[in-house]
């Protein structure tokens, strides 16, 4: 999890904030004044100043915000002029947006604010619909409006072209003044609070912002995106009264506390409708004392009322924005927080630090215990614990200085009240959510609740005032963690209340109650200014500060929304000497460069000894016999086995494995199945040293794995076991492929030449390959490859043979190889003990929801007997339910619920339907007469949690990374590696080396258009694939010039759109959606775009080329013994620089491969006889020069 | 880039050249030749003299045999120590091959445990583990395996199978990680001047201020004049497994890695050789 960012303010309006990975608050020095308030998001903070003004802190990204302005140029062809400016009266302006409608001319375009400026002037865009148009970039029609094409008719009679101009966000890492809007700005702001990016289709992409005014009024911000970090305009929302606070949670979750403590919930917020479309009532928590603060998340509500109690609320979710009731929670707090993961901060209500929810997880909302956040801030010295710090912070407000004397008196810990009741545990009530508790001292006419905890863990007064809460008094003795134990019974409060008449008739009063009166009277006289002004404790908190109150930091308002930490984080915020974890955590440092516990010297010692010790001890003795000579060793058990007859079923069989040592020392095994045949006992064996691949197939019936042998590969049937547990399964399988790699003699990490794939269940497989393997005329087989599995799981991956390896998980989380192996099942000796971390991936498991229309009711879930399963899955063929949906595997868990996916291809309606005749068809996402069924997709994401030799690379989400293939001895310093994030954008690592794999920065680099697949090949050959097909290549990239230095576009094949390309030394090869993999020909070192595509196979999924101009691919239906296979690893035969096409296929590993990359291999294949070529130079690539480009008649020149 | 798994492998394969001479005192049919064998360091003397045996009583009557054992320079080894150890302790500065003599008669039954079988040295290694495992996880893994995974340890070690054996040994050095180790470092420290036979309390792997304590750490406070002192001669060397490791080693890391089979960090501490 990448490092994020918990705001606060304190009380003197300074903005703070604590890195998730950091120690020490950081303060934020360029503020331009004090700030009252602060609500985060993950790429941005905004905040409300003291002038009431909003202010916005857009964070520095790699990424630039940049929004692309166009406008059309419009003209019309007359006999005299030709095409000139001169347009018909009824025809549309000169210069227009798309429709015609608007008057657009290059200068109207400003900058909204100062915050943006230009990126380059005005050009014209010359790619018409994926084809490059002529120089001027005019499109012709025969009319206005009308279809456009790119080539001049002898009917066109007008024509137009885009102009483009790209505008950028600046004020990056600043805080910039949201300007007021310049008809009639709303009254001075008070509250202010953003979320709802989880609303919109892609996380983070849109923000709702709210904010309340002076008057209660509350004002949404429209237009919040991504390329619009500003918003809009301001849009006020109708209330049913005067809201104080409001708080927006990161999904749909919106509330509000009302002034006289009731409590608000917005309705009917969509992805549609952002700002929702009414309000419900919620009652707040105790009707005597009101709520004064509310804070949502994903998921929960909590609540603080006026008299400081923190109140949870039950069974809040999208369905049920306004959730089923309240719980009384423990502390005394003045707000709250929730962030992501609905992580829960607040600030305390006495010592004003701000606490953390501990044990915060998806099934225990409600967390454990709050623990003080110790982390010194910025140029502070570091405190020793937070309960001196907090015993020594005792702070008055300014008004109630009289009552000093008073708190001197408090100082003993045991107190009591007269007329209050005594909260001995503070216990939360679960039993009765809606009702008040029934406390005697609520229902007292004065209502006042000064509390005590016997257990002197709060000493606090504090009085119950119908208005609001604008001071408070209190000196305190708080633990930096209140306990807590939750009584989880029904009909426990009446104990409790119970037990506080009792204590409240034990407990003593005092002289000391004479500040609550003394309190009550200042508050009449600041009731004014704390009606003019919020209602809510923080922005009335004026203080003087008594000397020992600058010991520690008195915070006022805390935002945790953009802080992405969860109960398994490892935090550094408390005091250290209590939390020894987080010293040794610490030692792992996050930076992929060697730990230093690995270069320690006494770790090198260790190893120079034995290995000293060996040749001391052994070397010359070696002739000397072995005290135990070596025997076999057996390993049985219990399996089912998948027949290898029809029917085709489960058979109990039993499993042994032999190993033993072979001639040449090195360990061999058979691998034997006994099974029962017609009563006859039988059996199969495998030789370890024939197995080729071990694959896990875990599915939610059976713990299973495949064993393949070369003979099995070929036919497509592997050896197919079931064990009886899930770990039994990982056992075999360790110790299984732990034989497998010593009677290959493989240990240790992957080679650099090592080739990559990738299943489509994400494991991660790697190959050593041979010499041999691009041997020309006899290569290996590719089905003799054997393959290993690392820890780990992604979705896609690309290594290059200088040892860099870059995956990409299916959330596109970009991940760099570690150097070490195993993780995953691979426990002990199978896994290198360094460089193993956590990993984690999410994926949306689709179901779809069927309906059938009929004339009496219109569309419903009630389908012909013919029909699909009204819940199905994509094909219609299984039945798959909401509640009967299961995650892939057992390691996968949900972590969120079943919603309604818009993202589907061909569109969908507001409800996200789509339509068709009948099932199955193509569906369109509008409803036509024609149109008898209709689906939608539901969505539901699930996450994986293992561990692999991989770290991530924040932030940036990635589809697409490719890295330079490197000669085998080659030195390059900085190796080029270009990506395209999730939004299309295409980027290049700086940094890049095999001493640092992961690079230091992203590079931005401009297009049109978004993009989707990108390819450098040796010589900085980069070639990308745009959204619409289309493919580009880049020019001029250099060492010098990583970036290079502009796109030339390139034409698809024809009717073709392109969706992969992958660049070798000198040939391209793009794979297009339906299927067809494509040779670029003509490339040539003074041409480097080539002249045209070669079609040169079908069925093709994937295509990865290597450093040597090998062609391997992932393809589909391959035929097997029983069926046809998909996603099958095939290798390009014949494949030589007079024929870089190749000549057929060979087929490896498969099916249910997803992806290969072979760029690491670039291993020379011995030269034999004949075929020896002088011109297959080694690639160079560490040469800026160009090197060995493929001439058009495919001999290769250098 | 070498990794601590390598470390397990050299552990375990770790091997002593030896010549085994026949004490000159038996009674012999024929002069009896010098026998020369690589023992394993991790394994114990009769797991691993069955050879030697047969070797000698090929010249002995079998009226004269007793129970064997061995000495090396008038030492009677103790065959419940690992012969890493005994060679480390005993004769860790002394030529390569290792001599040590073979005696079939007066077993000195004050220095040595009868050994009648090699089910004793089973029973000796299984407590040794089991004791381990209450100091590292209060013999919470010891207990969880079934009898067949005991087995499994102890026929790897038997029959010198390191997969075997490991692929079961691991659980046994697993531990929490937000506990940074085990509860307490099984560890034994064998001193020369001492008369007690070794040195063995208990000891946490991380400090209570939460620094992982060192090889130093034990020393100071297991016997600190093992120690050099600033300006003075070293006068003992740490030896673990026929190496010095630098005292600032985390002891947690040489727990796990230069444990004995009996998951025991078996220290000697020895004179330094005066050359």
């Amino acid at each position: 999890m990448p490092a994020s960012l918990l705001w606060a303010v304190d009380v003197h309006g300074r903005v703070y904030s604590l890195s998730s990975a950091g120690q020490q608050w950081e303060l934020g020095r360029d503020a331009p004044m004090e700030f009252k308030r602060v609500t985060a998001a993950q790429q941005c903070c905004w905040s409300l100043g003291c002038d009431s003004s909003i202010y916005l802190n857009v964070f520095a990204s790699d990424l630039p915000v940049r929004y692309k302005e166009e406008t059309y140029e419009n003209q019309r062809w007359n006999p005299v002029d030709g095409f000139s400016e001169r347009l018909l009266p009824s025809d549309r302006w000169q210069w227009s947006d798309v429709t015609g409608l608007q008057q657009q001319p290059l200068h109207s375009f400003q900058l909204p604010s100062s915050s943006w400026e230009w990126e380059g002037d005005w050009y014209v865009d010359e790619n018409f619909e994926g084809e490059p148009t002529e120089k001027e970039g005019w499109t012709y029609s025969i009319d206005f409006p009308s279809t456009y094409t790119k080539d001049k008719k002898w009917n066109s009679c007008v024509r137009r072209r885009r102009w483009i101009r790209y505008r950028r966000y600046k004020a990056m890492d600043t805080w910039a003044k949201i300007p007021s809007q310049p008809m009639s700005l709303p009254d001075p702001f008070s509250d202010i609070s953003c979320g709802g990016w989880e609303i919109s289709e892609e996380p983070g992409d849109r923000l709702s912002l709210w904010v309340v005014s002076l008057q209660g009024k509350v004002w949404f911000r429209e237009g919040i995106c991504h390329h619009n970090p500003e918003g809009s305009s301001w849009e006020e929302v109708p209330l049913p009264g005067e809201v104080v606070q409001i708080s927006c949670g990161p999904g749909d979750l919106v509330w509000a506390v009302l002034w006289e403590g009731k409590l608000i919930v917005r309705e009917g917020i969509t992805r549609d409708c952002p700002r929702g479309l009414s309000w419900a009532v919620v009652e707040c928590p105790s009707p005597e004392v009101g709520a004064i603060h509310v804070s949502v998340g994903n998921g929960v509500v909590w609540a603080v009322t006026k008299d400081n109690k923190v109140w949870f609320r039950r069974g809040v979710n999208s369905h049920n924005p306004c959730g089923s009731g309240w719980i009384s929670m423990v502390g005394e707090m003045i707000m709250i927080s929730v962030g992501l993961h609905d992580q829960v901060w607040a600030i305390g209500c006495e010592d004003r630090a701000v606490y953390f929810r501990q044990g915060v997880t998806s099934s225990e909302l409600s967390g454990k215990t709050w623990r003080a956040i110790s982390a010194p801030r910025d140029g502070e010295r570091s405190h020793s614990s937070a309960s001196s710090q907090q015993s020594a912070g005792r702070f008055f407000s300014g008004d109630v200085q009289a009552q000093s004397v008073v708190s001197d008196a408090d100082s003993d810990v045991e107190k009591g009240s007269a007329d209050g009741a005594i909260f001995t545990t503070p216990e939360p009530s679960l039993g009765s959510p809606t009702e008040p508790p029934s406390n005697p001292a609520v229902d007292a006419p004065k209502a006042r609740i000064p509390k005590v905890t016997s257990d002197s863990f709060i000493s606090e007064l504090v009085s119950d005032r119908d208005q609001g809460k604008p001071l408070k008094d209190v000196p305190s003795v708080t633990p930096a963690v209140l306990e807590e134990e939750v009584i989880p019974a029904d009909g426990e409060e009446i104990q409790l209340c119970a037990e506080e008449a009792l204590l409240s008739t034990e407990s003593r009063g005092g002289p000391q109650w004479s500040n609550v009166d003394l309190e009550e009277a200042q508050t009449g006289a600041v009731l004014d200014l704390a009606e003019t002004c919020s209602l809510s404790s923080v922005t009335t908190f004026t203080l003087t500060l008594e000397d020992g109150a600058e010991e520690h930091p008195m915070w006022a308002w805390v935002s945790g929304e953009g802080c992405s930490v969860d109960s398994s984080s490892q935090l550094n915020w408390f005091s250290s000497s209590a939390n020894t974890t987080s010293v040794t955590q610490s030692v792992q440092s996050m930076s992929l460069s060697i730990s230093p516990a690995q270069t320690a010297a006494w770790r090198r010692q260790i190893f120079e000894q034995l290995s000293e010790r060996s040749r001391r001890e052994m070397d010359d003795f070696k002739h000397y016999e072995q005290a135990i000579e070596q025997s076999v060793w057996v390993k049985k058990g219990a399996m089912q086995w998948w027949r290898d007859w029809k029917p085709h079923k489960w058979i109990d069989v039993q499993f042994a494995f032999e190993q033993f040592s072979g001639p040449d020392g090195n360990k061999d095994g058979i691998l034997f199945i006994y099974y029962n045949y017609n009563e006859e006992k039988k059996y199969l064996h495998a030789f370890i040293n024939e197995v080729t691949i071990l694959v896990p197939v875990l599915n939610d019936s059976k713990h299973t794995f495949a064993i393949y042998t070369d003979e099995r590969t070929k036919q497509r049937w592997p050896i197919r076991v079931a064990a009886a547990t899930e770990l039994e399964m990982y056992d075999w399988l360790a110790l299984l492929s732990v034989s497998c790699c010593e009677s290959r003699g493989i240990q240790g990490p992957p080679s650099k030449q090592a080739i990559w794939s990738i299943t489509c269940k994400g494991d991660i497989f790697v190959s050593e390959p041979s010499p041999a393997l691009e041997a020309v005329p006899y290569p290996t087989p590719c089905d003799q490859m054997f393959w290993r599995q690392v820890g780990g799981h992604l979705r896609m991956g690309e290594c290059n043979s200088a040892g860099i390896v870059w995956g990409i998980g299916y959330d596109h989380t970009a991940w760099v190889y570690t150097g070490g192996y195993g993780g995953g099942f691979f426990q002990g000796l199978a896994s290198s003990t360094d460089n193993i971390y956590t990993q984690t991936d999410v994926k949306s498991v689709y179901i779809y929801e069927n309906q059938r229309w009929n004339p009496v009711s219109g569309y419903t879930s009630r389908g012909l007997p013919t029909d699909r399963y009204m819940w199905s899955n994509a094909s219609g063929l299984r039945e798959c339910t909401k509640t009967g949906t299961r995650p892939p595997s057992p390691h996968w868990t949900w972590i969120s619920d079943w919603a309604v996916d818009y993202s589907v291809s061909g569109g969908t309606d507001r409800e996200g339907w789509q339509y068709a005749a009948d099932f199955p068809a193509s569906f369109h996402g509008y409803k036509t007469m024609k149109d008898f069924v209709r689906r939608r997709r539901w969505a539901r994401k699930c996450k994986l949690t293992t561990t692999g030799p991989w770290q991530e690379i924040p932030p940036i989400p990635l589809i697409d990374v490719t890295v330079l293939p490197c000669g085998a001895q080659s030195s390059v310093d900085t190796i080029p590696l270009w990506a395209i994030s999730s939004k299309g954008d295409v980027l290049c690592r700086l940094g890049v080396s095999a001493k640092t794999p992961a690079g230091s920065s992203w590079l931005h680099v401009g297009t049109d258009q978004p993009f989707k697949s990108i390819s450098i090949g040796a010589a900085g050959q980069v070639w990308a694939i745009a959204r619409d097909g289309s493919a580009f290549h880049r020019g001029s990239v250099s060492p010098q010039n990583p970036a290079g230095d502009c796109w030339y576009h390139i034409p698809s094949p024809a009717k073709q759109k392109l969706k992969q390309v992958s660049v070798g030394r000198t040939s391209i090869c793009t794979v297009d959606e339906n299927g067809n993999l494509w040779y670029r020909q003509g490339v040539t070192p003074s041409y480097p775009q080539g002249s045209s595509w070669d079609h040169v196979s079908n069925n093709v999924r994937k295509v990865s080329m290597g450093p040597l101009d090998q062609i391997w691919i992932i393809a589909d239906k391959v035929q097997g013994s029983q069926s046809l296979s998909c996603g099958t690893v095939c290798h390009r035969l014949g494949v030589q620089p007079v024929d870089p096409k190749g000549q057929q296929w060979d087929y490896g590993i498969g099916g249910g491969w997803d992806h290969i990359t072979v760029r690491g291999n670039a291993m020379e294949p011995p030269r034999i006889g004949l075929l020896s070529q002088k011109d297959t130079a080694p690639p160079t690539s560490s040469s800026p020069l160009p090197i060995g480009i493929a001439e058009p008649n495919g001999t290769a020149v250098c | 880039m070498a990794d601590d798994k390598d470390v397990l492998r050299d552990v375990w394969f770790g091997r002593i050249p030896t010549c085994f001479t026949l004490n000159p005192d038996e009674v012999t049919e024929r002069e009896a030749e010098p026998y020369y064998l690589l023992l394993p360091r991790v394994s114990y003397l009769p797991l691993v003299t069955d050879k030697v045996k047969k070797h000698f009583l090929k010249v002995m009557r079998t009226e004269d045999v007793e129970e064997m054992w061995f000495e090396h320079e008038g030492t009677p080894l103790k065959w419940h120590y690992p012969i890493g150890v005994l060679f480390d302790f005993h004769a860790s500065n002394t030529v390569l091959p290792w001599s040590i003599t073979v005696h079939f008669k007066n077993f000195p039954d004050v220095d040595l445990l009868h050994c009648p079988t090699n089910s004793m040295v089973e029973a000796h290694f299984m407590s040794s583990i089991k004791e381990a495992d209450a100091l590292k996880h209060k013999s919470q893994v010891v207990n969880d395996m079934q009898k067949k995974d005991h087995k499994q340890l102890w026929m790897g070690l038997q029959n010198d199978k390191f997969d075997q054996f490991w692929a079961m040994n691991r659980k046994l050095m697993e531990y929490p990680t937000e506990e940074g180790g085990f509860r307490y470092i099984p560890f034994r420290i064998y001193q020369t001047t001492n008369d007690r036979p070794f040195i063995q309390r208990l000891f946490r792997p991380v400090s209570t201020e939460g620094n992982p304590h060192t090889l130093f750490d034990l020393l100071k406070e297991m016997c600190p004049d093992a120690l050099t002192k600033d300006g003075e001669e070293k006068r003992f060397q740490v030896v673990i497994h026929g190496i010095e490791p630098l005292l600032e080693t985390p002891l947690q890391w040489l727990s796990e890695h230069l444990s004995h089979p009996d998951n025991f960090l078996h220290i000697c501490i020895i004179p330094a050789p005066t050359d």
